[in-house]
């Protein structure tokens, strides 16, 4: 759908950049529940990968850098409440060591209208991809290496770039 | 003073996470950091080398190499970001 231009926003934002695991289903119920008079909610979660580039992943690093990651997640958080008509929205992400198949990220996003909550969960996902701190390293049967960004993700954030 | 902060693949070459300078007036934008960083070491400038994709934050937002930088700031330098 076509993003509505820079709504002024009161909507509720969270931000949660933990060590710690977590429960998808467990924080979607707790979101539903905030989210009771909202309509809508949509979520994305995505996953530790186990193979990557042809290679067996047996763990991954996720570095980061505190203050700032908080800072960009809010942000885009922002952004996307200023484009779409979303009443709250969340991102989890974690950090430190991860195993293949884990939850690492988790965007919720709650609205009257379901395609303001998958577009905004979508944006914050393509944004995150491209201006969130944080860098994976990963062992491989061959060492460690750190991920390299792909143009993909880049292309993905620049097609949400506003026409003039 | 400012500081200099480095992440993931640029900290791990430099075996540091900082570098602080005293703050004069040819630090003015990030650019410039980023040139007086290069020229700490030959590491520093092997590390830095601007055949390499790099992103830089100026007190903890992504910032341009013309953004302009005053007494204090904290600048960080990093690979392009792998989150998500």
């Amino acid at each position: 759908m076509m993003p509505l231009q820079d709504f002024p926003s009161s909507a509720h934002i969270e931000i949660h950049v933990q060590a710690e695991a977590f429960k998808p289903g467990d924080e979607l119920d707790r979101w539903c529940a905030l989210s009771a008079g909202a309509g809508a909610v949509a979520s994305f979660v995505g996953l530790v990968r186990d193979l990557n580039l042809g290679d067996p992943v047996s763990s991954l690093h996720l570095e980061h850098y505190p203050g700032m990651t908080e800072k960009a997640l809010h942000s885009i958080c922002e952004q996307a409440c200023s484009r779409w008509l979303v009443s709250s929205l969340s991102v989890i992400h974690r950090f430190g060591d991860l195993l293949p198949t884990e939850p690492i990220v988790m965007v919720m996003a709650s609205s009257a209208h379901r395609g303001d909550a998958f577009a905004a969960c979508e944006f914050v996902m393509d944004y995150l991809k491209t201006q969130a701190p944080f860098w994976k390293r990963e062992q491989t049967h061959s060492g460690p290496r750190w991920v390299e960004a792909r143009e993909t993700d880049a292309k993905a954030a620049a097609r949400w770039e506003k026409q003039p | 003073m400012i500081t200099v902060r480095y992440f993931a693949s640029l900290r791990e070459a430099l075996g540091k996470d900082t570098d602080q300078f005293s703050y004069d007036d040819t630090l003015q934008t990030v650019g410039a950091v980023l040139e007086y960083c290069r020229a700490q070491s030959s590491l520093h400038a092997e590390t830095l080398a601007s055949t390499k994709p790099m992103r830089a934050a100026l007190n903890q937002t992504l910032a341009a190499l013309e953004a302009r930088v005053t007494d204090g700031d904290e600048i960080a330098f990093f690979p392009p970001v792998t989150g998500g």
